[in-house]
C-alpha cells in the first residue's frame, strides 16, 4: 500500500520512516531553491502568506504555463540538486520548522543532523521525471517572491499523491546518497 | 531577405528548438529502453520506469519533458552557398526566442554575475553560437544542444603532464564521474576531449558529447579507449539517478586531436539521462531533414 504523508505533517507521520522507503504526499507543496533559502537564512524574511512550519518544500524550479483561462499551471517542474542548499538547509529546518525537504540526490552532514535534531526528512524525487510530477500537481493556489524569476519563486502547489519520494535522510540522521557514496567510491578505488 | 523566408526560417528554428525539449533524440531514447529493460535490480527498474513513464507523458502532453531546458546552444555547419548566411544568428536567436515564450522552455538566462532573468533566454552570448565553415555546400546544418544545470555541474578540463598518460586520462574522468555523477541525474551521456590546452579539450568534449550514441572515433585506439572507460564507469553502478544499479553512462565518446608533445589535455562534458540534442538539416530551399529525430519525421 502507498504511504502517503499529508501537510501539516506531524512528527509522528515520519518518524518511523527508514532511509530506502518510498512515500508521496497529499497537501501544500511549495518550491523553494537558492535564492529563496537566501532570503530566509541570510536575509532572516519569511514568505508573507505560506505558512512553512510543519510544512513541505521542494528545490525545483518550474516551467509555469497559462490556460485558456489565464490560470497558471505546472507544465514541468522536477527537482534541482539538493547539495547546492546544504550551506543554508540546516538553518532553514531550524527557522522554518519544516519537516519534509524533497530535491534531488542527497545532502549532507548538517542537514543531517538538523533533521535528527528538528524531527524533518529529506527525500529525492526522481530526476529529470518533470512532466510526471507537474501531473500530480492539482493547482498552483499562490506565488510568492516572483521578483526572483520564474525558477526561482515560491510556487505554491496544492498536489496529490506527489511522488514517488525516495527517504534519503530520516529522522535519526541516516543518510541513504552519503551511504552509497562509500560503496561508489570503493568500487572506484577498485578501478584506479 | 525577403520577409516570406525569413519568416519561414525563424519559425523552422522555433520548432526544432521546441521538438528538441519535448523528445529525446532518437539514440538517446531507445538506448534508454534498452537500459531499462537490461536493468535486473527492483529500485532501479523503478526509476527508469519513472523515465520512461515521463517520456511517454511529455509526448502525449506535448511538454518539454524536464523542466531544466537549459542554456540553448547552436552549433551551426555553415555551407558557403547556403542563401541566409547575413542574417543567421538573428533569425536562430528570433526562433529560441519564440521557442521559450511559446512552448514554453524554462527562461534561464540571467544576466552576467546578477540574477537578473532576461525572461526569454536570450541575454549577451545567449544562445550560444559556435559556427564552422563547410565548402561547397548549400546546407545549413544545427545542432542544438540544451545545457542544463545538473548535467552541465561536473564538467572540467585539465592539462596532465604527458607521462600520466592513458591512466591520468582514466582517472580524471573516475573521479569527476565519482565526484560529480550523483546528482547529473545519470545514466550518463560522456563526452571527452582530448588536446593540446584546457580550451581546446573542453571544446573537443562537447564535440564528442554531440556525436550519436553508437558511433566511435575513427582512431581504433581511440575507439577501444571509449569501450574501455564506458565499461570502467559502468562498473560504478551509480544509474538510475544516483540510487545505484548495474550502469552509469548511456555511452562513452571521445574526440581526440593531435596535439603538443609536451602536453595532454582532457576535458569532459557530460549529459543527462535528458541529454537533448538536436540536429536539422536546412536546405537551400528551405526543406529540411530532422536527421535526430528521424522516427518523428514518419
Ligand atoms: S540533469 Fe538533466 S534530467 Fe536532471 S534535472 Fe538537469 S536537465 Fe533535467
Amino acid at each position: 500500500m502507498k504511504k502517503v504523508l499529508t501537510t501539516p505533517i506531524s512528527f509522528d507521520q515520519i518518524k518511523d520512516l527508514k532511509i530506502g522507503d518510498t512515500v508521496y504526499l497529499t497537501g501544500t507543496l511549495a518550491t523553494c531553491r537558492d535564492s529563496g533559502h537566501k532570503r530566509v537564512v541570510i536575509d532572516n524574511r519569511m514568505p508573507d502568506r505560506l505558512d512553512l512550519k510543519e510544512g513541505a518544500i521542494f528545490h525545483a524550479g518550474p516551467i509555469v504555463g497559462k490556460d485558456e483561462k489565464g490560470k497558471q499551471y505546472m507544465v514541468s517542474v522536477g527537482p534541482t540538486t539538493s547539495r547546492r542548499m546544504e550551506s543554508a538547509e540546516a538553518e532553514f529546518i531550524e527557522k522554518t520548522g519544516i519537516r519534509l525537504i524533497i530535491g534531488k540526490g542527497g545532502m549532507m552532514d548538517k542537514t543531517a543532523e538538523a533533521c535528527k535534531k528538528f524531527g524533518a526528512i529529506h527525500c529525492a524525487f526522481p530526476g529529470g521525471c518533470a512532466v510526471v510530477a507537474a501531473q500530480e500537481v492539482e493547482e498552483i493556489t499562490d506565488v510568492e517572491w516572483m521578483d526572483f524569476g520564474m525558477p526561482e519563486a515560491l510556487w505554491v502547489m496544492k498536489v496529490k499523491e506527489f511522488g514517488p519520494l525516495i527517504v534519503s535522510i530520516d529522522t535519526e540522521g541516516n543518510n541513504l546518497f552519503e551511504n552509497n557514496k562509500k560503496i561508489y567510491k570503493e568500487r572506484f578505488d577498485k578501478l584506479v | 531577405m525577403e520577409d516570406s523566408k525569413k519568416q519561414q526560417l525563424i519559425s523552422i528554428i522555433q520548432d526544432f528548438t521546441a521538438t528538441t525539449g519535448i523528445y529525446l533524440a532518437d539514440d538517446v531514447e531507445k538506448r534508454i529502453r534498452e537500459l531499462a529493460e537490461e536493468e535486473t535490480i527492483p529500485h532501479a527498474k523503478t526509476m527508469y520506469e519513472c523515465m520512461i513513464k515521463d517520456i511517454d507523458l511529455a509526448k502525449e502532453l506535448h511538454r518539454p519533458l524536464c523542466q531544466d531546458t537549459g542554456v540553448l546552444q547552436y552549433f551551426v555547419d555553415v555551407g558557403t552557398g547556403f542563401p541566409y548566411i547575413n542574417e543567421l544568428k538573428e533569425i536562430i536567436t528570433e526562433g529560441a526566442r519564440k521557442a521559450t515564450l511559446e512552448t514554453p522552455l524554462r527562461p534561464n538566462v540571467v544576466e552576467p554575475l546578477g540574477e537578473h532573468n532576461t525572461g526569454d533566454n536570450v541575454g549577451y552570448g545567449a544562445p550560444y553560437f559556435e559556427y564552422d565553415i563547410i565548402p561547397n555546400s548549400s546546407d545549413l546544418r544545427v545542432r542544438l544542444y540544451m545545457a542544463g544545470g545538473g548535467c552541465s555541474l561536473p564538467g572540467r578540463s585539465k592539462v596532465l603532464m604527458p607521462l600520466e598518460g592513458v591512466e591520468g586520462v582514466k582517472k580524471f574522468v573516475y573521479q569527476t564521474i565519482l565526484d560529480w555523477g550523483v546528482n547529473a541525474c545519470p545514466p550518463l551521456c560522456i563526452g571527452i576531449g582530448l588536446g593540446t590546452c584546457a580550451a581546446t579539450s573542453a571544446m573537443l568534449s562537447k564535440k564528442a558529447l554531440l556525436r550519436p550514441i553508437g558511433t566511435h572515433s575513427e582512431y581504433p585506439e581511440v575507439a577501444a579507449l571509449e569501450k574501455e572507460i564506458r565499461e570502467g564507469l559502468d562498473s560504478l553502478g551509480i544509474a538510475p539517478l544516483g540510487f545505484g544499479g548495474s550502469r552509469t553512462v548511456l555511452n562513452v565518446n571521445i574526440e581526440a586531436a593531435a596535439h603538443h608533445p609536451a602536453t595532454l589535455g582532457v576535458g569532459i562534458t557530460t549529459g543527462c539521462w535528458a541529454t537533448r540534442r538536436g540536429d536539422i538539416i536546412i536546405h537551400d530551399d528551405l526543406s529540411t531533414e530532422f536527421v535526430s529525430h528521424k522516427r518523428l519525421e514518419g
